[in-house]
């Protein structure tokens, strides 16, 4: 449950979504539930042009299982903490 | 007993309740498109496909019921919207889902035009990237990158 703990904490923050099909999508951490499924608002297309379908969609949901990355603002990582939390994890806590 | 993650938002470990089940800070597993319930959507599939309709249904595996479904066909700037009527798409073909903005449901500066002209224009295009790859395979000993 690490990583969504961690997903939880960058909601309302502008993240870029890269999928396994290439297609990435930057927009608003909406919201991320235990698979990782991850909801974008204010959403928009990295290469519009070669996706034009998607020009008049506005917010959307991104099944985990699909994502290849996810490119997270800069300063929104506490390694610290992160490290951390691993580290309890790993020993059961 | 460990103390909660530090990560701010983090849900503690569920804590069995007097009566029975755990009781949950989050939402149950699967409930994250009760959202979408009844509104009309664009669905990506693997296959490149898009799928065009109104949810009604969907379980935790993202398994869909879609009414009035339509598969979006595009062909350079032309579309078409081929009639499906109720569709159940098993969860794994999908990768993402949108709303669709109302006022600009169609891709904007697009023709919209008959399925005939858009399977036709299809055909068009898949004949041109094997004739593109014929003459590709020829010209293989000039060893063009």
């Amino acid at each position: 449950m690490l990583f969504y703990s961690y997903f939880k904490t960058l909601v309302g923050k502008e993240v870029t979504v890269e999928l396994k099909n290439d297609l990435a999508i930057t927009g608003v951490l909406h919201s991320v539930d235990q698979y990782l499924n991850i909801k974008l608002t204010s959403t928009r297309v990295v290469d519009e042009a070669k996706y034009p379908h998607m020009m008049s969609v506005r917010n959307c949901f991104i099944r985990g299982s699909v994502v290849r990355y996810v490119h997270l603002p800069p300063g929104s990582v506490d390694v610290e903490i992160l490290h951390d939390a691993t580290r309890r994890e790993a020993k059961g806590g | 007993m460990a103390a909660p993650l530090p990560l701010g938002g983090g849900a503690p470990p569920p804590q069995p309740g007097p009566l029975g089940p755990p009781q949950l800070d989050y939402p149950p597993p699967g409930t994250a498109l009760v959202e979408e319930l009844d509104k009309k959507l664009l669905i990506q599939l693997r296959d490149g496909r898009k799928i065009i309709g109104v949810l009604r249904s969907f379980d935790q595996f993202a398994n869909l019921v879609l009414e009035e479904a339509v598969e979006r066909i595009i062909v350079g700037a032309r579309y078409s919207d081929v009639p499906l009527g109720m569709y159940l798409l098993r969860g794994e073909n999908l990768v993402l889902m949108g709303q669709l903005d109302p006022n600009h449901e169609a891709p904007p500066g697009m023709e919209a035009v008959s399925e005939a002209a858009i399977r036709e224009a299809l055909r068009a295009e898949r004949e041109e990237a094997r004739i593109k790859g014929t003459m590709r395979g020829r010209f293989d000993f000039l060893e063009l990158e």
